[in-house]
């Protein structure tokens, strides 16, 4: 479960020990990387400009069009974003602390609405988003308390009466949630600037992103975020080394119910509806099917555990589209059946990966890299 | 008072808490024996009731043929599941294998769904007769018929834990692995045969709850009602998970009794059980029978 690097740890100082990134390369690269997915938007937006101002070349749209994802690319991509962040929260519960939740929809549901209603008496997006993650913090604390005084297979269970109470509270509070109907919100907008498209929203769950996962890193340098991996590692020595068990096990619920709450709010604003229904069990499932995948206790896992989650569907889709109309589509029904297809491959897909991969993506993702680092004398 | 609501109201939880009972006692088997949460319980209903309505319709064999060979199919995928899926993760952290049953149950609930469709459809008619007069209370066949099955299922059950040999091993492997081992118990066996009779028995209750109500992925649900009923219980007590079962079952019907009457919120009969849990794991998370080794922090 712990982050292994491959032959041993080679850091001299305590400064390189505490450093955020294990090499300058990969502090590079992380940069690099966040600048180009930046850029990412980019296309589209100049091909629209062209395309209504007219003038350029037809060879330049052509050009544009190679790096051009399009707004169902970059959607995707929005949503890796917000379910990331939410999933990096769980990963902060499970991962690190060891301790399992089975109710995080019900939190990400909770920051939704949270956003949505305040939005609503009157402030402004991008204040709800942040008061959001707080609110969902309360809540999420309400439950921790009780949770932080259990821990494996009775936590899971408290949390998932969490899950079904919170589900009822939320198809009930009309006042909160507009009951049936749902609530509709509106996009952020910054001085008069509406990040109303994928192309401009983005921006805004970069942003949040970048800042998510870089308070997450943080936290676990600082003492607290020790704490809570010797609260997993072994609880007792923790307890005997001076940590609240209670405390920490509590601060590690509400940082991923502020986590949960702030990807809940990106979520209202990037959809502008919220539906009672939305935020089901299978949703929390999903939730922790990220954190296995992604691996568990690895910060960057998250995210990779994210994308996979969101990128799995339109493989199966595609798949299925590919052998449309073939013998085998007609056999089994795949068209109308598309998306029991999708739920089973997500349920098998879990299962494969705790009996075949434990440590997750993240950790595969370490072993190719060991594998090239040394390459060609690996052994 | 109105007793006129109130007194089928509380037959009706005494069945359906019996079936709970049912389920919640083969859930325990599997803790027990194995210590894995199975959150895939309410998917062995599932996957038995359906099984059964295929043989039943599809094959139009007699109910009793098509009950047993449902069970034949239960027990074999209850080896094959724990025989492929759970015992490769021996040893792994609870959170893991808890995860693996969950998503055993994504997987099976999406392949029945895939199979039989999302619409509930109806058992062929089992008795002849409607209704039956019980004290005074119109009680449809079927359901005097699941509440008798659940008893014989009950005492199966006693008989099987103290007077059969796999049974006694059984325990003997819940007591100590090691030592049961050491006795010449084989726990891979041991694993394989309470998720076998697990599977058997969860498949029961799906039949019978098919048989009440139709069968459609609803039928699941009862695993997750299986959780108030067995931390009431304690989780490793069979006594106590019939008892927390029928209690769950009581309490539901109760709980929208007095919404009815008085409170008017709504949805009480669904959610009730889940205040109940969150109670429970506050005051006495050990339940009624449950050993107490829990360890609080």
């Amino acid at each position: 479960m712990t982050a292994m690097t491959p032959a041993g740890d080679f850091r001299t100082s305590y400064r390189a020990d505490m450093s955020l990134f294990a090499t300058r390369n990969t502090r590079r690269a992380v940069i690099v990387g966040v600048l180009l997915l930046a850029l990412l938007p980019l296309p589209s937006v100049l091909r629209q400009y062209l395309e209504n101002g007219g003038g350029l070349a037809q060879s330049y749209d052509d050009f544009l069009a190679l790096f051009d994802i399009g707004r169902y690319g970059l959607g995707l991509l929005i949503q890796i974003g917000f379910l990331g962040v939410a999933a990096l929260g769980l990963n902060i519960l499970v991962g690190f602390t060891g301790q399992i939740s089975i109710g995080h929809a019900a939190f990400f549901g909770v920051g939704a609405f949270s956003s949505a209603w305040l939005h609503e008496h009157g402030l402004p997006v991008l204040l709800c988003i942040p008061l959001a993650g707080v609110m969902t913090t309360l809540v999420g604390t309400v439950f921790g308390l009780p949770a932080a005084r259990l821990k494996g297979l009775y936590l899971a269970i408290a949390t998932l009466a969490a899950q079904f109470i919170i589900e009822d509270f939320f198809a009930r509070a009309q006042w909160f949630t507009g009951g049936v109907a749902g609530r509709g919100t509106e996009p952020p907008a910054l001085l008069g600037f509406s990040f109303d498209r994928e192309e401009t929203y983005f921006y805004v769950v970069l942003v949040a992103v970048v800042l998510m996962f870089l308070a997450a890193a943080n936290l676990m340098r600082t003492r607290d975020g020790r704490a809570l991996i010797a609260v997993r590692d072994h609880y007792l020595s923790a307890e005997m080394m001076g940590i609240n068990l209670a405390y920490y096990r509590t601060l590690s619920f509400a940082i991923a119910s502020f986590y949960a709450g702030i990807g809940g709010a990106l979520y209202a604003h990037y959809l502008q509806f919220v539906s009672v229904e939305a935020f089901n069990i299978g949703f929390s499932i999903q939730f922790l099917g990220m954190v296995i995948i992604g691996g568990l206790g690895s910060i960057s896992g998250s995210l990779m555990g994210s994308a996979f989650m969101v990128l799995l569907p339109e493989v199966v889709q595609a798949g299925a589209d590919a052998i449309a109309g073939g013998r085998i589509d007609q056999a089994l029904k795949l068209g109308a059946n598309i998306s029991f297809l999708r739920d089973m491959v997500v349920g098998a897909v879990i299962i494969l990966f705790l009996v075949f991969e434990p440590d997750g993506l993240a950790h595969r993702w370490r072993l190719i890299k060991a594998y090239w680092k040394l390459y060609p004398y690996s052994h | 008072m109105d007793w006129d609501l109130l007194l089928p109201l509380l037959l009706n939880g005494l069945i359906v808490g019996a079936l709970y009972g049912v389920v919640a006692m083969s859930f325990v088997l599997i803790y027990k024996a194995s210590q894995v949460v199975n959150f895939a319980q309410g998917e062995f209903l599932l996957v038995g009731a359906w099984v059964c309505w295929y043989f039943l319709t599809e094959w139009q064999l007699p109910f009793w043929a098509g009950f047993l060979f449902t069970m034949a199919f239960m027990t074999l995928f209850g080896i094959v599941l724990q025989v492929v899926v759970l015992r490769p993760l021996i040893g792994e952290p609870v959170i893991s294998v808890i995860m693996a049953t969950i998503g055993l149950g994504i997987f099976f609930q999406a392949l029945m769904k895939w199979i039989f469709g999302v619409f509930a459809r109806p058992f062929p008619p089992i008795f002849a007769t409607e209704r039956v007069d019980l004290l005074g209370l119109q009680v449809q066949p079927v359901y005097l018929m699941s509440l008798a099955i659940s008893l014989v299922i009950m005492a199966a059950f006693a008989w099987f834990f103290t007077a059969s040999k796999h049974g006694l091993a059984m325990r003997a492997t819940a007591f100590d692995q090691q030592v049961a081992q050491s006795l010449g118990i084989s726990v891979p066996k041991v694993f394989a045969m309470s998720w076998a009779i697990s599977a058997l028995v969860s498949s029961v209750a799906g039949v019978v709850v098919g048989v009440v109500n139709g069968v459609s992925s609803a039928l699941s649900f009862y695993g997750i009602k299986v959780f108030p009923a067995v931390i009431l219980g304690g989780l490793d007590s069979v006594v106590g998970a019939v008892l927390g079962g029928i209690i769950v079952g009581v309490l539901e019907n109760l709980a929208q009794y007095v919404d009815a009457e008085w409170l008017h919120i709504g949805n009480m009969y669904a959610i009730a059980p889940f205040y109940a849990l969150i109670l429970i794991l506050l005051v006495k998370p050990y339940g009624l029978f449950g050993t107490k080794n829990i360890e609080r922090v």
